[in-house]
């Protein structure tokens, strides 16, 4: 990275801070007002868990999308675009052809089989307590890798848009993401976490098709204009059109990003929070058709940014990019004000903060949910206990996840820690520890327990041990350009493991544990389980209706 | 809480029997003879396209028409190909396995598939026996 950057005007912030707040405030007092309208119909576990089922598979598809471009989507694809061409593309294609794994072999039948939470299909024809306590551990494992990085994201997030620096700031900007979502959580369970997610989507995909159009029609529709325009602004020696700009350095760099594009493409189906959103709609047709939905719409949004991305190489160049406050995540509002002024920067700063918001609250609820569900009421209470008194401990984990998050958000924010990676590691706890097990539940019959078990807890261990000792946290080599080391800690090192993602190794080991284990136990498979499993998962029969209004 | 009162459960011998059934069988070669060889070929061409991309770039830089190359048309497949699967997937549900799987549900709705499944209505013996719910 050249280190001409920050010459002149680094800590101005463009656009007015006022008007990006109140719209934001629209976004928030809009979400709000709908948040206590859905409450009135919040009674069962049901309702509180998965929107009384009552959610249309269109709804569902677009509440999809909501919960999963996060902001790290919108920004930082755009932005990596802008930056360094074409590898960002290559990063939003992982995204995508994960939703077909999904499509294809997750989504319907767990539908079919589960009733609130992933471990209910995985605990389903094994020992309870155990399997139950895995999944439940390892969703809140990924649960809260996920919301640490987007809370420290919005702590960033607010130099770039309001203008406002400083450790208090910044700080309270935390606070009140996590206040926010935990309103959200407590006062609309699923039902109004779902509609925070659709405006959100509709929001940021229609915010996104303005600035497409626009830039396209700056360049007459000529797409090849514009790829030859960002050429002409590309960073000195960079070809932006060829990959191998960002991952392409070293052959560990290389490998580090086929082991990125494993994780992403395993991930997704393994997801906590995507896999709950199957749970909110009437039947496994609705989960198909929520599905498509989705991949159409996360299909066109990633298209918009490969445009979004290149306008801004092309329209504000990447020094300028890279100058700004937030650096690489502030292309897409640069742009947004390049073309429209303060109106619509402050209209895509709003999109961004609504984003953030309504990623954190599908996190938030998935895992309560999963601590009442899976920990409290069945583990702990072995099952005796009433639906209202799991809702209870269910919002009382919310709180208390929200208040974990806050603290440990800000911290980070305090500590200058670079906590963005902990979304590639959420995938790559998703993919190793939760798609093998989910995967082998599903289609084999011999799978025990202790096949399980070793899947998930081999799986969740390989990759955080493989992270901790990774550059990712200590060794990294210092960037001459800022000083410091992108590791976690400075002026350490004991990492070994040379890869910054962990999948190509803890993806395969955990498919091998998987077997391994199952092979080696003495357990009989449950042989009645599995064809209820098998039955109810194909054909519907038995699976949890929707809720009457 | 939806009370589960109004349907009787099913037995795990009416699980076994459905599980057993041809009809069964049938629906579960439908569904894995097209969702298994569609994942491996998606997950193999997607491998390709990032192998391709990590370690051809040059190739992926060979330009095509103006200043669009083959790493972008190949890109712009995965979009392509991502959909048109999707397309497929929901035609082959709709055509192969729905029809099976929604008369299945009928029956063993109607506990078709229970091993006395005679005028078995507002019996309570069969509602027991170890069926459970998930």
């Amino acid at each position: 990275m050249r280190s001409v950057l920050a010459a002149d005007g680094a800590t101005a912030t463009v656009g007015s801070p006022a008007i990006n707040i109140s719209i934001f405030g629209v976004f928030v007092l809009v979400t709000l007002v709908i948040t206590f309208r859905a409450s009135r119909n919040n009674k069962s576990a049901a309702d509180y868990y998965a929107a009384g089922r009552n959610i249309s598979g269109t709804q569902n598809g677009l509440a999809i999308a909501g919960d999963y471009l996060s902001a790290a989507s919108f920004l930082g694809i755009a932005g990596a675009i802008a930056v360094y061409g074409y590898d960002g593309f290559l990063y939003s294609i992982g995204f995508l052809v994960a939703w077909l794994v999904a499509l294809l072999l997750v989504a319907e039948l767990m539908r079919n089989t589960a009733r609130y939470t992933m471990a209910d299909v995985l605990a389903f024809r094994m020992r309870q307590g155990p399997v139950r306590t895995a999944a439940a551990i390892s969703t809140l494992a990924v649960s809260l890798f996920y919301l640490l990085a987007q809370m420290a994201g919005a702590g960033g997030l607010v130099t770039l848009l309001l203008g406002v620096t400083g450790e208090a700031a910044q700080a309270l900007v935390v606070v009140l993401v996590g206040a926010l979502m935990i309103i959200y959580v407590l006062v609309g369970g699923m039902r109004g976490t779902t509609y925070v997610q659709i405006i959100k989507a509709t929001l940021l995909i229609a915010g996104a098709l303005v600035m497409t159009v626009w830039v396209l029609a700056l360049y007459g529709f000529n797409l090849s204009a514009l790829l030859g325009d960002s050429v002409a602004n590309a960073v000195e020696g960079r070809d932006v059109l060829a990959p191998g700009a960002q991952y392409g350095a070293t052959s560990i760099s290389k490998l580090d990003f086929v082991s990125l594009g494993l994780a992403l493409v395993f991930g997704t189906a393994g997801l906590p929070h995507v896999l709950m959103r199957f749970y909110t709609v009437p039947t496994a047709k609705d989960a198909r058709r929520s599905v498509v939905w989705a991949i159409w719409l996360i299909g066109i949004f990633y298209l918009f940014s490969l445009v979004i991305g290149y306008g801004a190489g092309a329209l504000v160049g990447p020094e300028t990019i890279l100058g700004a406050p937030g650096a690489v995540n502030s292309a897409a509002p640069l742009l947004a004000f390049e073309l429209g002024g303060t109106v619509l920067l402050g209209i895509i700063a709003g999109v961004a903060f609504a984003t953030i918001l309504a990623v954190v609250a599908g996190l938030t609820i998935t895992a309560s949910a999963s601590f009442a569900h899976d920990v409290y009421a069945s583990v702990i209470k072995k099952g005796k206990v009433s639906p209202n008194g799991e809702v209870k401990v269910a919002r009382i984990t919310a709180v208390v996840i929200g208040a974990v998050s806050i603290g440990l958000g800000i911290l980070a924010l305090q500590a200058g820690l670079n906590i963005a990676f902990l979304v590639a590691l959420a995938f790559a706890v998703a993919a190793s520890a939760n798609l093998p097990t989910i995967l082998y539940t599903l289609f084999w019959k011999r799978f025990t327990t202790q096949g399980a078990l070793w899947s998930m807890y081999g799986g969740l261990i390989a990759c955080i041990v493989l992270i901790v000792f990774s550059p990712v946290v200590s060794g990294a080599p210092v960037n001459p350009a800022t000083g410091l080391s992108p590791s976690l800690f400075q002026d350490v090192d004991f990492h070994w493991f040379p890869l910054n993602n962990p999948g190509i190794v803890s993806i395969p080991l955990s498919f091998f544990l998987g077997w391994l284990g199952t092979i080696l136990s003495k357990e009989k498979p449950d042989l009645d389980k599995n064809a209820e499993l098998e039955v109810r998962s194909l054909t519907g029969i038995g699976a949890e209706k929707a809720v009457q209004h | 809480m939806t009370p589960p009162a109004e349907r009787r459960l099913l037995t795990p011998e009416e699980y076994r029997q459905a599980q057993d059934s041809p009809e069964f069988t049938e629906l579960r070669r439908r569904f894995r003879r097209f969702a298994f060889p569609m994942t491996v070929a998606f997950l193999a061409w997607y491998l390709l396209y990032v192998l391709l991309s990590t370690y051809a770039p040059d190739f992926m830089a060979t330009p095509v028409f103006g200043n669009v190359n083959v790493g972008i048309l190949l890109g712009l497949g995965q979009f392509v190909s991502t959909f048109v699967i999707t397309h497929l997937y929901v035609a082959h549900a709709n055509r192969r396995t729905d029809p099976i799987s929604d008369e299945m549900r009928e029956r063993l709705e109607h506990h078709d598939y229970a091993p006395s499944a005679r005028g078995t209505t507002g019996g309570t013996d069969l509602g027991k026996g170890g069926a459970t719910r998930a």
